[in-house]
């Protein structure tokens, strides 16, 4: 593994009972690069992001990452939370928020990998305590401007309207600091402005050294922000390359609007 | 889709949440309630159901040996006068229930709208709270006092609960067995090497700190219900041992003359006694609420809720699941630890039939009750499922059959609790909050 | 060998009997998610019944199976009334609450019902008229009695019926269609409300058969029996992996069986260890019980 890249995928596969819903898919992500895993419904790519966070135990293949400067780790078998604390870090495609929670709380809860303090610290709220609670609080804080949520920490976050949770998912996702960062079709159910709004928050997100790997149904943006696009029909890599690549690709094509089409 | 008739409510109720829109709520209301005549006719089809229903166990009384019938006519009556006019009552109160109008709801705004307007208010509150606490074991009698320390050691190991069922979501059905454990760790000390309160308190909450990491390691991988029945069985599988186990625990017989807290010599009389161990509570309990209103708000506290609302994601925050579930499960134990000494110290004398089933049911209750995760809701819980039955030793008899009416009644009328838990808000500078917009 | 068999149709007929009632459980938690803490009260209210209408009924002279019938008969009637009444108070004005809520209104359901039976009856053990007469052809027989057999049938024969009532009727369908999918059966035009209220008839009748067979069987009761059986019955069906209706018979059975032979060749002492040991074991190898399927999230 090449110290450009931060994540490298080979061979993958998993089966559910009968069905094979990723076929020795190869996969990698550069350092600082945006790129995209798309396909129909069913293709397999939040699969595939399964196996990486480890929701999902891989029957095959090997899924090796490199955090910035630091030597390449094979993650399979890893626990989820394990992986997310080597710098991995994901958002759902059904919003898993936590619905009790303030939204301040949600991304507080997403420091939770980077601070120290444990029970004690707590009952006796030690100095050290407090002041990492005021720390995490701020950084917090920062991740919710950063997404444009700084007017509404003290809502609850199921009271949020759905554009606003898909970005309080982003931003408690960036609270764990990741160095990549997963995003399971983030423009889902928006309308274009809140697209667009999306689209710059993306290549900001990359902008600071985060590199992204995005499931996205809106062809559009996907065109417009990601460096490298692959193409996953019925857990098979059909195709990947630039977007221009991609998109002139006829097997592409084919997978998305059906063999009537092939001419 | 049929659209039926219950659905209609939800409507009025999201209607009501702005204020303005209030009078046509109400209006929604009498529209909705069917008119009086229908309303009286299906009460007393409702009283002659329930006349059917009581017939054979309220009306005839039989004695199989000595082969007598006695009919008991009169109590038809008495059903049937009752089921139509709570039916009537019933009715009225799930209508209003449902339009959003009920009147709890308010209540506890309008109070915590009070507090929160002027500081100083809270601080008098709690100033009231704590002189009267300090006065009332020389205010009421021994008795009184006695009844109240109980009531409190209730607010203890409701607040222990609540760590695991409130905060966590893990639904624990037997914390009774970490409070035998606690119990039974003070009296077998001191009992064996008279060891004493001081002492055994810390040590009663380890062990049972220890036992539910124990116990938790195998079992936190079960899904809600699951994990329900087996803390449930391990609850019983402990009673049993305690009750068969003669040479460990002196079986069903228990152990008697367990010490009462050191008295500093004194030689405290009985009722000086109990108003020191009403003070020894009083502290506990203050010191529960601090450390639980802090842990709440804390790292581990904040882990608990995200596991309690949704364990994917949790684990995605690189939360660690098993190791959370375990601090949460040895937490609550080492309350219900601190519980058993106490109810050792406090009665003298245990025996396996104080860890019942029941008494893990009582302690879910009042959490439930209460307002899960509220430590004013468990407070609260704690009192009225406590206090009502001792102060229902009037109707003495009747006593249970209203409790178990009152748990269902406020179950129906109030889901969420009698005080529903709030999440702190956190304080920013007002140029902060000027994000950039959405 | 005559004592092995001996326990093990003991076992057998104590293992129907929780079959019967974690059936109920079952049923219930498979369609509303809710472990019905008052169906033990519904088995007592059923054995209530059944002794009140059988002693009325013998001092008009009637005796034998008519008695056995008509005993058994209100028993049914009354148990299946008590549980349609006690969703409706107690758990339908719950549906949309927090989820534990319903389960401590059951709770209190539970002490309010026990307290009832307590008040309006007796506290005192009251003895059960032996109802089922002992066959002549088992005369020689030493290792089954004839209540048991009879137990063991009627539980064979319940079983079978709501095998073909849930596989073959309309409501059947609706209720394993409710049971998968409550919102898309509702969305389909299932009438959830009714599909519930059955089912809750459904297993409190079950409650009431065996809350009769086996009061006729141990020759006595007390307003307390339900409780016990109740969280028996519901380990039963956990242990077979809840919301699974042969998981709920074979749960029953296997606790009934370790219940007897721990009994026979241990101690009658640590009976309920050796149940609720073995809950916890089974659990912990197969997390979802017996016959459970493992519901995996998707994400
Ligand atoms: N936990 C699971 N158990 C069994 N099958 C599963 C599971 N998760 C996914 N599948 C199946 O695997 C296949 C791939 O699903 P996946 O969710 O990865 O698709 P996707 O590409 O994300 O589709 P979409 O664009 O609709 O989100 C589907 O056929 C799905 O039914
Ligand atoms: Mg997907």
């Amino acid at each position: 593994m090449d110290g450009d890249q931060v994540l490298q995928v080979r061979g993958l596969t998993m089966d559910f009972g009968g069905l094979r819903a990723l076929a020795e898919v190869d996969l990698d992500v550069g350092r600082n690069e945006i790129v995209a895993l798309i396909g129909p419904n069913g293709a397999g790519k939040t699969t595939f992001f399964n196996c990486i966070t480890s929701v999902h135990d891989p029957d095959r293949g090997d899924m090796i990452i490199q955090p910035p400067g630091k030597a390449p780790q094979r993650i399979n078998g890893l626990k989820p939370n394990a992986v997310t604390e080597l710098g991995i870090a994901r958002t759902f495609q059904n919003i898993r928020l936590f619905k009790d929670m303030t939204v301040l709380e949600n991304v507080m809860v997403g420091r939770h990998c980077r601070t120290r303090a444990g029970i004690a610290g707590a009952i006796f709220s030690t100095k050290q305590a407090r002041a990492e609670e005021r720390a995490c609080m701020d950084f917090a804080f920062s991740m919710l401007a950063k997404v444009g949520l700084g007017n509404r920490a003290d809502e609850k976050a199921s009271e949020l309207p759905y554009g606003a949770q898909r970005r309080l998912e982003i931003a408690r996702a960036l609270a764990t600091e990741p160095f990549l960062l997963l995003l399971d079709e983030p423009a889902a159910g928006m309308n274009p402005s809140e697209t667009d709004e999306m689209d710059r928050l993306v290549s900001r997100i990359r902008e600071e050294g985060v590199s992204i790997l995005l499931i996205e149904h809106d062809m559009k943006l996907v065109m417009s922000i990601s460096d490298r696009i692959y193409v996953l029909d019925y857990g098979n890599l059909i195709a990947s390359g630039t977007p221009q690549e991609v998109a002139g690709n006829s097997r592409v094509i084919k997978a998305y609007l059906g063999e009537s089409f092939d001419a | 889709m049929p659209i039926k008739h219950e659905n209609a409510p939800s409507i009025g109720k999201t209607a009501s949440c702005d204020g303005y829109s209030l009078p046509a709520s109400r209006r929604n209301l009498r529209d909705r309630l069917p008119k009086t005549g229908f309303n009286t006719l299906k009460s007393l089809g409702i009283a002659l159901w329930f006349m059917f229903l009581t017939f054979p166990i309220m009306v005839i009384k039989v004695s199989p040996l000595e082969k007598t019938i006695e009919w008991r006519w009169s109590r038809l009556v008495y059903v049937g006068a009752g089921a139509f006019s709570l039916s009537m009552l019933w009715r009225f109160l799930i209508y209003r229930m449902e339009a959003g109008t009920s009147f709890k709801k308010p209540l506890q705004e309008r109070l915590s709208l009070f507090f929160q307007r002027k500081k100083s208010r809270k601080a008098t509150a709690l100033a009231a709270a704590f002189i009267f606490a300090a006065l009332f074991p020389f205010i009421f009698s021994t008795y009184q006092t006695s009844i109240m320390i109980s009531a409190l050691m209730y607010v203890m190991l409701g607040l222990g609960l609540n760590i695991v069922v409130g905060l966590a979501g893990l639904l624990d059905l037997g914390y009774v067995a970490f409070y035998a454990a606690g119990a039974y760790c003070y009296a077998l000390l001191n009992h064996h090497f008279g060891v004493g309160f001081w002492t055994a308190l810390p040590l009663a909450g380890a062990i049972a700190a220890v036992m539910g990491i124990f116990l938790g390691f195998p079992v936190l991988r079960l899904r809600g219900d699951y994990l329900a029945i087996v803390t449930l069985g391990f609850g019983e599988i402990i009673r049993l041992v305690l009750e068969n186990w003669n040479e460990f625990s002196f079986g069903p017989s228990g152990i008697a003359g367990i010490d009462r807290p050191w008295d500093f010599g004194l030689g405290f009389t009985l009722r000086g006694h109990t108003i020191y161990l009403f003070y020894i509570v009083c502290l506990l309990v203050l010191l529960t609420m601090v450390v639980v209103s802090r842990l709440r708000n804390s790292r581990i506290g904040r882990a608990w809720i995200a596991l309690r609302e949704d364990e994917i994601a949790c684990e995605a925050m690189g939360i660690d699941k098993t190791r959370t579930k375990l601090t949460a499960f040895a937490l609550g134990a080492t309350w219900a630890g601190f519980g058993g000494c106490l109810l050792a110290a406090k009665t003298t004398f245990i025996n396996p039939a104080s860890f019942t089933f029941m008494e893990s049911a009582i302690i879910l209750s009042i959490v439930v009750l209460g307002g899960m995760g509220s430590i004013s809701g468990v407070i609260l819980g704690a009192f009225i499922l406590i206090l009502m039955p001792e102060y229902l030793r009037a109707f003495s008899e009747y006593r249970m059959l209203a409790f178990g009416a009152a748990m269902v009644i406020i179950m129906v009328f109030r889901p969420q609790g009698l005080i529903s838990a709030t999440r702190k808000r956190y304080e920013f500078p007002e140029e902060k909050r000027e994000g950039e917009k959405p | 060998m005559e004592y092995f068999l001996e326990l093990f149709f003991g076992g057998l007929t104590r293992g129907s009997i929780y079959a019967l009632l974690a059936l109920g459980y079952t049923m219930v938690y498979g369609i509303i998610q809710l472990i019905n803490f008052a169906h033990g009260e519904i088995y007592m209210i059923g054995a209530f019944t059944a002794l009140i209408a059988a002693s009325a009924l013998s001092m008009l002279g009637l005796d034998g199976w008519s008695l056995l019938a008509i005993a058994g008969l209100a028993a049914v009637i009354y148990s299946a009334a008590y549980g349609f009444t006690l969703e409706k108070i107690a758990y339908k004005p719950l549906r949309k609450a927090p989820r534990l809520s319903p389960l401590i209104s059951a709770i209190g359901m539970s002490i309010f019902l026990q307290n009832y039976v307590l008040l309006a009856q007796t506290s005192d053990f009251l003895s059960f008229p032996a109802l089922i007469d002992e066959f002549p052809f088992m005369e020689d027989v030493t290792i089954i009695r004839s209540s048991e057999l009879v137990i063991i049938s009627v539980t064979a024969l319940s079983t079978a019926l709501l095998t073909i009532f849930i596989k073959f009727t309309g409501i059947g369908k609706a209720m394993r269609a409710v049971a998968q999918d409550r919102i898309m059966a509702m969305l389909l035009g299932v009438k959830v409300d009714r599909v519930i209220s059955v089912t809750f008839i459904i297993g409190s009748a079950l409650a009431a058969v065996g809350g009769v067979l086996i009061s006729s069987h141990v020759g006595q009761i007390n307003f307390y029996i339900g409780f016990i059986a109740g969280i028996k019955a519901f380990t039963a069906a956990v242990l077979g992996g809840i919301g699974s209706l042969p998981g709920a018979v074979l749960g029953g059975l296997v606790l009934g069986w370790t219940e007897s032979f721990a009994t026979g060749y241990v101690s009658s002492d640590y009976e309920d260890v050796f149940a609720f040991g073995l809950l916890v074991f089974i659990l912990i190898c197969k997390p979802s019980g017996i016959l459970g399927r493992s519901s995996a999230e998707k994400v």
